[in-house]
């Protein structure tokens, strides 16, 4: 706050549910990424690298987990005396009985109450599930150089697939003319990204307004932004280029892991532009005296006695002599015993591959989920 | 259980001396295994035995251990009922005769004499083992002894071990002296440098060195206890390391590519703690080779590595070689560089030299910073 004025609300409440039993325990945003990171460790690392202290985490779904992991702010750097990361799961309050978050915007609006406490002039809403680096003040000096009411990241894609996104139309000075949901014929190919920036005074009134609104489904895309747009309230949009990628399906989340193998604009070897993580005391990576290790990207704790090819693995994977893991990702503490093949699969934590089996198939379409442990079987 | 005992840990002698890596840094912040600290050992010992009341008596050079200690957080320690103090001596210089372990003590006495706990253990920031103090303590309490030694049996003194004491043994398991070990024979008792002892005893030795000699330790001190005083030996088993040359630093490191050997000091429940520095993952790239060899976070890894301990955020380029080494932090090793036996201090590139290699039995050394 010291240095942007400036307090961030991620939304967090999404089940994730094409995520199938990968969040059945954890919510989206508490899934593993990367070797060793949560999905949610990006916006929280960024806001501690744009110099954001305050960080509220709104979730309604298996919140345990995920309150647990990020209260402990020491992990970003967010523990100082005027920082802090708050869970805010949906609570009674003395005007008004217990409800669950209608939408985005009323996950908000139910919490003008914290967000009064630190009394910030802008409110920065970013999603839990998105993977990417980004400098909020950066974003944040466009939209005060523009003087905005509301300041909106969008990212240029591929125009064949505009249509499966939220499209932001703008004039040639970036102000946003119209906003269109998943259009038909798309007439820009700047994304929305759900990362916004509000001025938090006239944010705070219009909420009160949503709030009240009996036809308002109460979501930043569909109510929020329009009734803006409508009002003739100032909008920009922020282009932002580099690695973006919303891992909202097991396909996604895999491909995901799988672009650490190549080098991109991901780049987390940055030592300026770290992203922090829980901190799991394990071994450096041991690799055996008899595994083959051909394109992984692996983590400390890992044991490879195997033969692991174009994979990623986490921390703590254990991959026995004789096993072989292609195509694939173990995620933490995954074990794979001797002589089983994991092939184009998704290993969930924890989860065991018994001995001879085989999971996944080289010319399957979709990525195989692997969440409940595998039987073995002796030869 | 936690308040039975507070905890020293003790700097080496000042005779012991690293060639090389003890140029840059006291032995407790010595690499280990990549990603640890040799202090790591002590004071994860005590954290995990609920030792929360912790001093480290930093003789020279204490910049690195101070940072790498910090807050003491990571190491589990209670931030409110506990604490991990370092203590700085002012009067001596770094390789003084007079640069003790007992005069650290003593400009440091207010702290020791402050402390509410009955007991005190003492451990050395140059070993490397994993033990529960509690077992100690209780084997303390229930022998009734005066001071406790904890002692490692091995087969190496001849080669291994310099600079360490050795422990005479009665048969009754009674500590007759200690004595510096001359690698006479191969089999010894090699003393741990860990001690359990009253509070007030421990004090009591502290002040008697005065009048003995301004260059005693306090290993002298616990020597002529011996013969005045109840002292017995506690046998210490599991992997044990006293790194007090380049070769043993070398030895206790290779040694822990058995992955048995390893599994057993880092056992699940009993955690090692370090700072982390919040390292990406390693990428090992198509065309590498790595076999028995451990790897920390951060490496990109494009040629061949063999029994070697890569430490963090290393690059090793196409087709170089890296075998029966240890390469620590920030190292960048470029294409087609050969190394072999070598320990590669933080910070090199090695770039033009396109060999490096030990003929000897003591492993090559390349300086911190070094560009080659």
């Amino acid at each position: 706050m010291a240095q942007t004025n400036m307090l961030a609300m991620i939304l967090a409440g999404g089940r994730g549910s094409r995520l199938h039993e990968l969040t059945n325990k954890v919510a989206k945003p508490a899934v593993s990424y990367g070797g060793k990171y949560r999905i949610i460790d990006f916006p929280l690392s960024n806001c501690a690298n744009s110099g954001i202290d305050i960080v509220g985490v709104l979730t309604q779904y298996e919140s345990v987990l995920l309150n647990s992991y990020v209260a402990a702010g020491g992990r970003w750097g967010l523990d100082t005396r005027d920082s802090g990361v708050f869970v805010l799961t949906p609570r009674e309050k003395a005007d008004s009985g217990l409800d669950v978050y209608r939408g985005t915007a009323d996950a908000i609006s139910q919490n003008i109450d914290f967000i009064d406490n630190y009394d910030p002039e802008y409110l920065l809403v970013l999603s839990g599930d998105h993977i990417y680096k980004m400098n909020y003040a950066k974003m944040l000096a466009f939209h005060k150089e523009h003087n905005a009411d509301a300041t909106i990241a969008v990212i240029g894609v591929p125009m064949k697939e505009a249509s499966r996104f939220g499209i932001m139309n703008t004039d040639e000075e970036k102000r946003i003319v119209e906003f269109e949901e998943k259009p038909a014929k798309p007439k820009s190919n700047l994304a929305s990204m759900g990362i916004y920036i509000f001025k938090w005074k006239l944010m705070r009134k219009m909420l009160i307004e949503d709030m009240k609104n009996p036809d308002s489904s109460h979501d930043f895309g569909k109510d929020f932004i329009p009734v803006m747009l409508e009002e003739g309230k100032s909008l920009y949009a922020y282009e932002f280029s580099g690695y973006w990628k919303d891992v909202g399906t097991i396909d996604s989340l895999w491909e995901a892991n799988m672009d650490l193998l190549d080098s991109n604009e991901l780049d987390l070897d940055d030592s300026s532009w770290k992203i922090y993580t829980e901190d799991v005391a394990s071994l450096p990576a041991y690799i055996g005296p008899k595994a083959r290790v051909d394109r992984a990207y692996m983590s400390q704790g890992v044991s490879v006695e195997g033969q692991v090819t174009n994979s990623v693995l986490f921390t703590n994977a254990k991959v026995a002599a004789g096993a072989k893991i292609i195509d694939s990702v173990l995620m933490p503490g995954a074990v794979v015993e001797e002589g089983a093949t994991v092939t184009r699969a998704l290993v969930a934590d924890n989860v065991k591959i018994g001995k001879n089996a085989t999971v996944g198939n080289k010319k399957s379409e979709e990525i195989l989920l692997v969440a409940k442990n595998v039987k073995g079987e002796d030869k | 259980m936690a308040n039975r005992a507070f905890g020293v840990i003790n700097s080496a002698p000042n005779f012991i001396r690293v060639e090389g890596l003890h140029d840059y840094r006291p032995i407790g912040a010595f690499s280990f295994l990549g990603r640890y600290r040799v202090i790591d050992f002590p004071i994860s010992n005590m954290s995990n035995s609920g030792i929360d009341k912790i001093h480290v008596y930093l003789n020279s050079r204490p910049r690195s251990i101070v940072e790498h200690i910090g807050s003491g957080r990571h190491y589990n320690i209670n931030s409110k009922r506990g604490s991990l103090q370092m203590m700085f001596t002012q009067n001596n210089g770094a390789s003084s005769i007079y640069n003790t372990d007992i005069n650290s003590f003593m400009e440091n006495i207010e702290q020791i004499e402050r402390t509410s706990q009955d007991y005190v253990v003492i451990a050395p920031s140059y070993m490397v083992y994993k033990q529960d103090l509690n077992a100690l303590l209780d084997f303390h309490e229930a022998t009734g002894t005066d001071i406790t030694i904890m002692y490692h049996k091995v087969d190496q003194a001849k080669d291994y071990y310099r600079g360490c004491n050795v422990v005479n043994l009665n048969k009754q398991k009674g500590v007759e002296s200690l004595e510096r070990n001359m690698g006479t024979a191969k089999e010894k008792n090699i003393c741990m440098d860990t001690y359990v002892m009253s509070k007030e005893l421990f004090i009591y030795l502290i002040k008697r060195a005065k009048n003995e000699s301004s260059a005693y330790s306090f290993a002298d001190m616990i020597n002529l206890a011996c013969h005045d005083m109840d002292v017995r030996g506690y046998l210490h088993k599991g992997y044990f390391a006293a790194i007090t040359s380049l070769d043993d630093f070398y030895r206790a490191n290779i040694e822990l590519l058995d992955y048995n050997i390893a599994s057993e000091l880092f056992r699940p429940g009993w955690q090692i703690y370090t700072k982390t520095t919040d390292a990406c993952p390693s990428k090992y790239f198509s065309g590498s080779r790595v076999n028995n060899s451990m790897i920390c976070n951060g490496c990109l890894i494009e040629g061949t590595v063999e029994n070697s301990i890569i430490g963090r955020n290393v690059h090793i380029g196409k087709d170089a070689v890296i075998r029966d080494s240890i390469i620590l932090s920030y190292s960048d090793i470029a294409d087609g560089v050969k190394v072999e036996r070598a320990v590669v201090d933080k910070w090199v590139k090695i770039k033009k030299l396109k060999a490096i290699t030990s003929n000897g039995v003591t492993p090559a050394y390349v300086k911190r910073n070094d560009i080659l």
